[in-house]
């Protein structure tokens, strides 16, 4: 090949090289959520009721027990902690069902949750219910009417010291 | 002999095509299929260079990462911002390099045998890089930071090794905290050390490893890589906000082409994705196939003097020097490393004691190949010569790597191909030439440049052209010598190079 045939081929290779390069750097873009799309994140750490009921032990009971241990009382508990069981309803369908296991080696400590669930943008009735019982009985509800603006990302947040459930909706905030 | 299992299969002769035209295009020594690695270290270095300078102007915080990355790309647009687009674009380049990297040596066989190590050790280099890369699109927490930060802690999530849900810390601005920013911009700074630790591993067991491609490469990808942060600077996607989802996002598909995966397939099914592909990328040079290497290369003491030839020579430090243990006045003996030996024969060919002017019928060289023992060729190459008839008459050297020399036979051409054209001691094309009066000798094998055991076109060359030990002597007529190397692409050419060189030889014999 000729030297100027091969500069300008050269030239070419670089240039496609580099045009590759610097086209999928950003495209084709990605459409992550649908344009009328809205997103409800459910994220919380709870932790259920101990699961099983207290029972006093026995004076033989306590007579085997190292004496440091008979400090701690009578009253023994089991170490478990209930499933917790959440409940999501929008406009009166069920929107998400999960049983909640506990976490750690003997199912002792929170039950975590991140979903995240898209759904279609506007004025919604959402309602959701809890339960952190034995029995699975739902001990806490709450329900709101919802301005669900598209793209934005609603929180509904979990604290039983508050009361229970908590929608963080930054779309009424922003009034969108 | 130590054929690669796919050597004529559909890819392998693609590949071999199109590195012909770029051979065309750019000439065997600058070649960019052939120093892929190289370029690959290259993109690494510019990485490192733009990544310090961008690093001093860099601010860890929640409000204070967006701004600092703002300010060095506008503020700062003709060094900060070239520096920031260098970066990008190097980093998609490395990758882009080593993928390709990957599927040429895939492609090519050189992933078994004693070539295990390079290849395994290049898969944990993967994941760095990854890593790093993946860690680096979080910093300037732009909306693409945030759609990537947030899908990466869902997708990690999955693994059953946290305490809790990671996406929590990323559930909303509030809870977003300053020291994830310190976090990610210490292991920005930190992951490129392990990457550079591997990639030592890497080439560990390589002799004379290409870490850095020729120059007039290296200035036209990085004239072409500064032309395109020229025309297209790389660009934040607006500030992060914890309240609204990065709906369309410019994603870098390089890095980034694993989460949109996530969206349609769970993160379970995607880590299942990328660890199988880990897994039998980290299998593949043990999985069943046409591959068969023959013996490995072995030391007859009796007859090594020590002198360290082939040491110098071996492509993978598979032969080392090491103190004389059979009592002999030499100081060192060499030693063969068998699992770092691919049987290419190229210290056999090294040897000064492979010379065939040794009066005994069945000598025997000072380092060998148990299957290919120099006696045998030289008793191979008489009886080939014997027969040899008319004019012109040519002995062809060549590789089982290369262009298969089989179909050259003829009345006046013998042909004896050897698992690396270097494995052929100089002294040979002297003995065929004075001892057995053929009027030429025609050396080939794999194309410039790409060796299939790396070295051997090479050292051949310069053992021609006395630059080498064993050295050609100086008295052999190089007028009848000829060396044309040529893939099994090139089996046109080397036909027509041939004819040619005994075309020159019945000239001169006129």
């Amino acid at each position: 090949m000729v030297k100027p045939l091969q500069y300008i081929s050269q030239g070419l290779f670089y240039a496609l090289f580099m045009g590759v390069i610097g086209y999928f750097s950003t495209l084709p873009p990605y459409t992550h959520l649908q344009p009328d799309e809205t997103l409800i994140k459910l994220s919380f750490r709870h932790a259920g009721e101990i699961a099983g009921a207290c029972r006093e032990r026995t004076p033989e009971e306590m007579a085997k027990l190292p004496v440091y241990q008979r400090k701690g009382g009578t009253k023994v508990c089991p170490r478990g902690r209930s499933d917790v069981i959440v409940e999501l309803e929008l406009d009166g369908k069920q929107l998400y069902h999960e049983i909640l296991r506990p976490t750690g080696l003997a199912h002792s400590s929170n039950s975590n949750i991140y979903r995240r669930i898209p759904v279609k943008a506007g004025v919604h009735t959402l309602k959701g219910r809890l339960s952190d019982r034995s029995d699975g009985v739902f001990n806490y509800t709450h329900e709101e009417t919802i301005t669900l603006a598209a793209g934005r990302i609603m929180v509904i947040d979990f604290k039983a010291a508050t009361g229970g459930f908590i929608f963080r909706n930054k779309n009424v905030t922003l009034g969108q | 002999m130590t054929a690669p299992d796919l050597t004529e299969s559909s890819a392998r002769k693609a590949l071999l095509r199109l590195e012909g035209i770029l051979n065309k295009i750019f000439g065997n020594d600058l070649n960019p299929l052939y120093y892929l690695g190289a370029l690959g270290f290259c993109f690494f270095w510019v990485l490192v260079v733009s990544g310090v300078y961008l690093y001093g102007f860099y601010r860890t915080g929640i409000e204070l990462s967006y701004p600092s990355v703002e300010y060095i790309t506008n503020e700062q647009w003709y060094l900060g911002g070239v520096m920031r687009s260098l970066h990008r674009y190097a980093a998609d380049a490395l990758v882009v390099v080593m993928v390709l990297h990957l599927l040429r040596e895939f492609i090519l066989g050189r992933y078994r045998g004693a070539r295990w190590f390079s290849w395994v050790t290049g898969i944990p280099l993967i994941w760095l890089i990854y890593t790093s890369g993946i860690n680096g699109y979080w910093m300037p927490w732009d909306k693409l930071a945030q759609y990537a930060t947030v899908a990466t802690m869902e997708w990690l999530d999955w693994l059953p090794i946290f305490s809790g849900p990671l996406s929590q810390s990323f559930i909303s601005q509030e809870v977003l905290n300053d020291r994830f920013f310190s976090l990610i911009s210490f292991s920005h700074a930190t992951i490129p050390l392990f990457v550079l630790f591997f990639l030592w591993i890497h080439i560990l067991r390589i002799s004379y490893p290409v870490v850095n491609p020729r120059r007039k490469l290296v200035v036209g990808v990085l004239l072409a890589m500064l032309v395109l942060a020229l025309v297209k600077p790389a660009l934040s996607q607006g500030p992060a906000d914890m309240g609204i989802e990065p709906r369309n996002i410019g994603i870098d598909w390089f890095y980034l082409f694993i989460y949109p995966l996530l969206d349609v397939w769970s993160a379970g099914q995607v880590w299942a994705l990328v660890i199988g592909i880990s897994l039998l990328l980290g299998v593949l040079p043990w999985l069943p196939s046409r591959f068969k290497q023959i013996p490995v290369a072995e030391v007859n003491l009796k007859y090594c003097s020590g002198c360290g030839f082939c040491v110098a020579d071996c492509p993978y430090e598979a032969v080392v020097m090491k103190p004389r243990s059979d009592g002999m006045h030499f100081t060192e003996e060499a030693v063969v490393v068998p699992d770092r030996c691919v049987s290419c024969g190229i210290c056999a060919g090294s040897c000064p004691s492979s010379t065939p002017f040794r009066s005994e019928a069945n000598y025997v060289s000072g380092i060998e190949m148990p299957s290919l023992p120099i006696s045998g060729l030289r008793a191979a190459m008489m009886n080939d010569l014997a027969k040899l008839t008319g004019d012109a008459r040519v002995m062809v050297f060549g590789c089982d790597n290369a262009a298969d020399i089989g179909k050259l036979r003829s009345a006046g051409v013998a042909v004896m191909s050897l698992p690396c054209t270097a494995m052929l001691p100089p002294s040979f094309i002297e003995y065929a030439l004075r001892e057995h009066q053929v009027d030429g000798v025609f050396i080939t094998g794999c194309r410039e440049s790409d060796c299939y055991h790396r070295m051997g076109g090479l050292w051949t060359e310069q053992r021609l052209a006395a630059k080498r030990e064993p050295r050609l002597r100086g008295r052999t007529e190089h007028g009848r010598i000829r060396q044309f190397w040529a893939s099994s692409a090139d089996f046109r050419g080397l036909t027509q190079e041939l004819e040619s060189f005994r075309a020159t030889l019945r000239d001169q014999a006129e």
